[in-house]
C-alpha cells in the first residue's frame, strides 16, 4: 500500500475513513484456525468487516486414500475407507462393503445388517455431537464443547468395546461385520439410550432460546432449497432448507425400509435451522438403534457363510482384548494344511470381485457419502471414488458468507460441519 | 423411483449406448453431445436430473478409449440415478465444462484434472485442487509412479516403490 501525501484530505476531519473504504483487504483464515474444523484455509476479501469475496482452499490434509487403495487387496480397502472422513468412519466402511457386495453378488446376513446400522447410527450421534461442541465452541459457547465431547465419550466407550478401537474401526467388513457383540456392549448401549435424551433436552435448554445463540444463528448463512441442489449440498444443510432427502429414505439400504424414523426438515434455510436438524436427527438415531436392540435378540451369523469371502481368521475377547482366537490359530498350524493354505491365500490375495462398477450412496451425517468403486476382475480395486458429503457441501461456503460478517462466516462453516479428512482424503 | 429397466427405457431413444447392471443405468456419450445430453436430463420435467452427485475419472492405459469421466447424476424429486461416461482418448484427453449446467462440477472436476489431467474447457478456475501448485504429473494415472515424486528432502532420495532395493 503506498501512501499519497499530495491527496485531499477532508479539511474539516483529519481522521476521517471514508478514503480507506475505497479499498479492500485480503486475508487468510487458515489453515490453522481454531475455527475452521481442521485445515481449511479461507481467502476473505473483506470490506471492513463484510465479505465481498471468499474463496476455500483445500487439500492440506490429502493422503492419498484412493490411490493407495489400488494398491491393497479389496479387505485392506476397508482399513484406509474408514479414515477419510474420521468423525463418521462407519459410514465409510458400510458404504465401502455394500459397493463390494454388490460387486461380488451377495448380501450380508440379516444380524450383521442389523449392527451395521446400529453402528452407523450411534455414530451419527457422536458425529452430530462433535459438530454441537466444536460449534458450540467457535460461536463461544465453551460449555456446550465439554458437554458435547463428554457424551460421545461414552458413544466411544461403546465403540471401543465392540471393535477394540474408538476411532477408525475397521468393522464392517466385506459380507458382514468383524465380529458380534460383545457381553455387556448390549447394557452399554440401553444405558446410554436411557441418558441420552436427558442430555439433548439439556443442550436445547441451554441453546435453543439463548439470544446470543440466535443472533448468531438464526438468519445466517441462508442457502435455499436451488441453491443447495445446484452446488450439490446434501444433508442436513439440505434438509434445512426443507427438501426431505436422505438416502436412508429415498433409496435404502441394509434394511432402513423397514425400520421406523422421520426424516427431519426445517424451512428457515439458515444455520439456526441446521442445529435444530442435527439435535431431532439425534432423537431419530435413537429411535432406530432401539428398534436395533431389539432385532439383537434374534441370534444369527454376522458374516456370510462363503469362504471365498469371509476374512478366515476367527477373533475371541480375551481378558486383555480383542486378539486371534486359540482354538483357530491351533486349526491352522497343527490340525488343517488346507486350513492354512486357505489363510494364507486370502491374507495375501483376497477376494476376487468380478469386472463391474458401481456408485454406492449411504446417508452420512454430512450428507450423502457415495462410493464409486470400479473392479477390472482382479484382487485388488481398479479404482475407489470417494464421494465425501464435506467436499461438496464446502464449495456452498462462498454463496453463503457472500455479504454477511466475518463473524458469520464462521457460524456458517460451523454449521455445514465440514470434516477435512473426509475433504482431501 | 423408477427401476433401472424402465429408466433405461426412457432414455434409451438419445442414449442408445446404455447398460443396465446391478440396478444401475450407466450411458455411454460422446463428448460433443455431453453438454446437450445433460441439459436435457436436467430440464426433462420426468427424468430431473438436478443433482449432479459426482464427476470423476478412470484411467485404462492398454485401452482406447484411455479415460472414461463418469457423472453420476441423481434426481432429488424422483430418487433416481443415471450414470454418463465419456470415453478420451490419451493425446487428446479434453471434453467441455458442466460447470455451467451444474455449479457443484466446480470442485469436481478440478480434482479430475489434478487426479488425471484431463481438461475440462471452459472451466471457470482449472487449478490443482488437492496437490500443490507446482506439483508435476498426475498421481492417479496407473502411469504414475509410486513414489520417488518430490520426496526429496535434504538430499536423500526415496526411490519408486518398485525400484527399491532391501539391502
Amino acid at each position: 500500500m503506498s501512501f499519497d501525501t499530495e491527496r485531499d484530505v477532508d479539511p474539516i476531519d483529519p481522521l476521517s475513513t471514508a478514503e480507506l473504504r475505497q479499498e479492500t483487504m485480503v486475508i487468510n483464515m487458515g489453515p490453522q484456525h481454531p475455527s475452521t474444523h481442521g485445515v481449511l484455509r479461507l481467502l476473505l476479501e473483506l470490506d471492513g468487516e463484510t465479505v465481498v469475496r471468499c474463496e476455500p482452499i483445500v487439500g492440506y490434509l490429502h493422503t492419498g486414500i484412493e490411490k493407495n487403495m489400488e494398491y491393497r487387496t479389496w479387505q485392506q480397502g476397508v482399513t484406509f475407507v474408514t479414515r477419510a472422513d474420521y468423525l463418521s468412519p462407519f459410514f465409510n466402511e458400510l458404504a465401502y462393503a455394500l459397493a463390494v457386495e454388490r460387486l461380488l453378488g451377495i448380501e450380508a446376513p440379516p444380524r450383521a445388517q442389523v449392527l451395521r446400522v446400529l453402528f452407523c447410527e450411534l455414530n451419527r450421534i457422536a458425529s452430530h455431537l462433535v459438530w454441537l461442541a466444536t460449534s458450540g465452541m467457535e460461536l463461544g459457547a465453551v460449555s456446550v464443547m465439554l458437554f458435547g465431547f463428554r457424551e460421545r465419550e461414552v458413544i466411544l466407550d461403546i465403540f471401543e468395546m465392540a471393535t477394540g478401537l474408538r476411532m477408525n474401526h475397521a468393522y464392517i467388513r466385506i459380507g458382514g461385520v468383524v465380529m458380534d457383540l460383545p457381553d455387556g456392549a448390549t447394557d452399554a448401549i440401553e444405558d446410554f439410550l436411557d441418558m441420552m435424551p436427558g442430555r439433548i433436552r439439556e443442550y436445547e435448554s441451554l441453546l435453543s432460546s439463548n439470544p446470543i445463540w440466535i443472533q448468531r444463528n438464526a438468519g445466517v448463512g441462508i442457502l435455499s432449497a436451488e441453491e443447495a441442489i445446484a452446488l450439490g449440498v446434501t444433508g442436513p444443510t439440505l434438509r434445512a432448507a426443507g427438501v426431505p432427502l436422505d438416502v436412508r429414505r429415498d433409496e435404502p439400504y441394509s434394511g432402513y425400509e423397514t425400520y421406523e424414523f422421520d426424516v427431519i426438515t426445517r424451512d428457515s434455510a439458515d444455520c439456526y435451522a441446521r442445529y435444530a436438524i442435527r439435535l431431532d436427527e439425534m432423537r431419530e438415531s435413537m429411535r432406530i438403534v432401539e428398534q436395533c436392540l431389539d432385532r439383537l435378540r434374534e441370534p444369527g451369523p454376522v458374516m456370510v457363510d462363503d469362504p471365498k469371502v469371509a476374512w478366515p481368521s476367527r477373533l475371541e475377547v480375551g481378558p486383555d482384548g480383542i486378539g486371534n482366537s486359540p482354538a483357530y490359530v491351533r486349526h491352522i498350524m497343527e490340525e488343517s494344511m488346507e486350513a492354512l493354505i486357505h489363510h494364507f491365500k486370502m491374507v495375501t490375495e483376497g477376494v476376487e470381485v468380478p469386472a463391474g462398477e458401481v456408485y454406492q450412496p449411504v446417508e452420512s451425517p454430512r450428507g450423502e457419502l457415495g462410493l464409486y468403486v470400479v473392479s477390472d476382475g482382479e484382487h485388488r480395486p481398479y479404482r475407489v471414488r470417494i464421494r465425501d458429503p464435506s467436499f461438496v457441501n464446502l464449495q456452498a461456503v462462498p454463496a453463503m458468507v457472500k455479504g454477511g460478517l466475518v463473524a458469520d462466516a464462521i457460524a456458517v462453516i460451523a454449521s455445514l460441519d465440514p470434516v477435512m479428512g473426509g475433504v482431501d482424503r | 423411483m423408477i427401476p433401472a429397466g424402465e429408466l433405461a427405457e426412457r432414455v434409451r431413444p438419445r442414449l442408445p449406448d446404455l447398460v443396465v447392471a446391478r440396478g444401475e443405468v450407466a450411458a455411454v456419450v460422446d463428448r460433443d453431445h455431453l453438454l446437450e445430453v445433460l441439459g436435457w436430463l436436467r430440464s426433462d420435467p420426468e427424468l430431473a436430473f438436478d443433482l449432479l452427485a459426482s464427476v470423476t475419472a478412470t484411467d485404462w492405459p492398454d485401452r482406447t478409449p484411455r479415460y472414461w469421466v463418469v457423472y453420476e447424476l441423481a434426481s432429488t424429486s424422483f430418487h433416481h440415478r443415471l450414470r454418463l461416461k465419456v470415453g478420451l482418448a490419451a493425446e487428446d484427453a479434453r471434453l467441455p465444462s458442466a460447470v455451467g449446467l451444474y455449479p457443484t462440477a466446480d470442485w469436481h472436476e478440478r480434482e479430475t484434472f489434478d487426479f488425471y489431467g484431463v481438461l475440462f474447457e471452459g472451466h471457470p478456475n482449472l487449478r490443482r485442487i488437492m496437490l500443490p501448485e507446482g506439483w508435476e504429473g498426475h498421481p492417479l494415472r496407473k502411469t504414475e509412479e509410486m513414489g520417488g515424486v518430490n520426496t526429496r528432502y535434504r538430499g536423500a532420495f526415496i526411490p519408486p516403490i518398485d525400484r527399491r532395493v532391501s539391502p
